[in-house]
């Protein structure tokens, strides 16, 4: 496309059968702890798939 | 609006709300999409129209929200954060923990309620594996023996349940040694060092109990933290407030430093606070984030690599939709032990008896305090619905909520405003990482 670039299409909103595990970390432990900051969390399942 | 587009330092963009989908697009789609076509001709338009009619075909732009039945929160929990101290050996200016003592007694935990806090996350974690241990304050290094017998004894109920325990502690760093720091890189998950930046900076509001600056005092520690932590997690943490509102330099002060995993956060203070951060800061705090951005990219780019907690963000492999709904848990999965075993939402609400939901030892929850919390994520916050930053903070910090606005479901407006400025800057990073 000449007007458009497309940087990241994560769908990141599908719905699978693997989501919900809820492995992650709770969002506030990792640093903040004044603010609710989610997405900059990497998914666990996705992490595992990856290793 | 299914859809955000924001200018940038100089660049446009594009950004799907409910797909994530990031695009980069040129003037043209910019002010085609503000509504502002008087300079440009009916063909460029035109090729503007096709173009943004294949991304919606292609489910990459107005993408609709997944339709799934609202979840109630499980009542499982798998996080705790563990105040082993209310006493701190310094008095910053600004703690909302009252100097440490959360407006009670000074007092460590005892190694009986912090054994018991362990007991009561494992039977309440249901088939949880991962489980979290924050150790907090105060200063947690107070009770260093406490904090150390915690974790002994974590790890070895951990083998018998089939449980994995993630610490953090999160330290001021005064009792930090070498010793100390040897054992904490050893145990801990993520550590958190405070440090606010510049030592000017620093030491005007996190002083001892003498008035002393500390920045003297721990920057080496933490140096030394840093040299044997190899890849391993931690973050020198921060706040700044009124008095520094040309935080970039902080940040950029720690990095110089030799640290690589930096947050430094906007302080958060009830109304009226000299060192509160108000709605006319808010175009200066948007200027330093950009000017954050722009040398963030270029020291990455040029040996000088750092991590900046708020421009962190993987946008393929983000947290399932669940998770974004439901935020960091707060009242539900994650809670706060005060010394004396009392039961908290989060360690924001420490001290605050209203909210007390129960005690490790009686090991009952108050299910009337959880549920509020339980019954609130982002579909319940009205004013988030149309935001299109709301899957990246999940309706925002519920404490900040109540103590702001007296109520869970409307969002305290100044961290909103900015966590989408920061936002913005990710995307404009991550743009230029992916491209």
């Amino acid at each position: 496309m000449k007007h458009i670039k497309t940087i990241a299409n994560p769908k990141h909103n599908c719905i699978n059968p693997k989501s919900g595990c809820d492995e992650c970390r709770s969002s506030c432990q990792s640093a903040c702890k004044t603010s609710c900051t989610v997405g900059n969390q990497v998914c666990e399942q996705k992490k595992k798939e990856q290793q | 609006m299914s859809m955000h587009c924001f200018e940038c330092l100089g660049e446009y963009f594009l950004y799907d709300i409910e797909s994530g989908a990031l695009h980069v697009v040129d003037r043209i789609v910019y002010d085609y999409l503000q509504g502002d076509i008087s300079c440009y001709s009916k063909n460029q338009i035109d090729e503007v129209i096709d173009e943004l009619q294949q991304l919606t075909d292609n489910g990459l732009l107005y993408t609709n929200p997944p339709q799934v039945p609202r979840q109630i929160k499980e009542r499982v929990i798998k996080s705790l954060c563990l105040h082993v101290s209310h006493d701190c050996n310094l008095r910053c200016k600004y703690c909302f923990a009252g100097q440490g003592a959360y407006h009670g007694d000074r007092l460590n935990m005892s190694i009986d309620i912090a054994l018991a806090s362990i007991d009561f996350l494992i039977a309440n974690s249901g088939t949880r594996h991962n489980l979290e241990v924050d150790f907090f304050g105060g200063e947690p290094l107070l009770n260093l023996d406490v904090l150390k017998k915690t974790v002994e004894y974590a790890n070895a109920q951990g083998a018998i349940y089939n449980k994995q325990f993630l610490f953090t502690t999160t330290t001021n760093g005064l009792l930090l040694n070498k010793e100390t720091s040897d054992y904490l890189n050893q145990t801990m998950e993520n550590v958190v060092l405070s440090l606010d930046g510049r030592k000017s900076v620093n030491d005007e509001l996190r002083v001892t109990a003498g008035n002393k600056g500390s920045y003297d005092l721990i920057v080496d520690k933490y140096r030394y933290f840093r040299s044997i932590r190899g890849n391993k997690s931690y973050y020198v943490r921060g706040t700044f407030t009124a008095l520094n509102l040309d935080f970039c330099a902080d940040v950029l002060h720690i990095a110089d430093l030799g640290f690589d995993q930096i947050s430094l956060e906007p302080v958060v203070l009830s109304k009226g606070d000299v060192l509160e951060i108000r709605q006319e800061h808010l175009q200066t705090i948007f200027r330093q984030y950009e000017i954050l951005a722009k040398e963030y990219i270029e020291r990455r780019q040029n040996g000088r690599w750092f991590s900046f907690f708020h421009f962190v963000l993987d946008l393929e492999n983000s947290p399932c939709y669940k998770k974004k709904l439901s935020g960091c848990g707060a009242g539900v999965k994650y809670l706060a032990v005060a010394p004396n075993g009392d039961i908290y939402p989060c360690h924001q609400f420490v001290g605050e008896k209203e909210y007390c939901m129960g005690n490790v030892q009686s090991g009952v929850i108050d299910e009337s305090i959880r549920d509020i919390f339980a019954s609130t994520d982002l579909t319940t916050k009205p004013k988030c619905a149309s935001c299109w930053a709301k899957y990246h903070c999940s309706g925002g910090c519920n404490a900040n909520a109540i103590h702001f606005n007296n109520d869970i479901s409307v969002p305290y407006e100044i961290s909103c405003e900015i966590f989408k400025k920061r936002l913005e800057c990710a995307l404009y990073i991550y743009s230029k990482a992916h491209e």
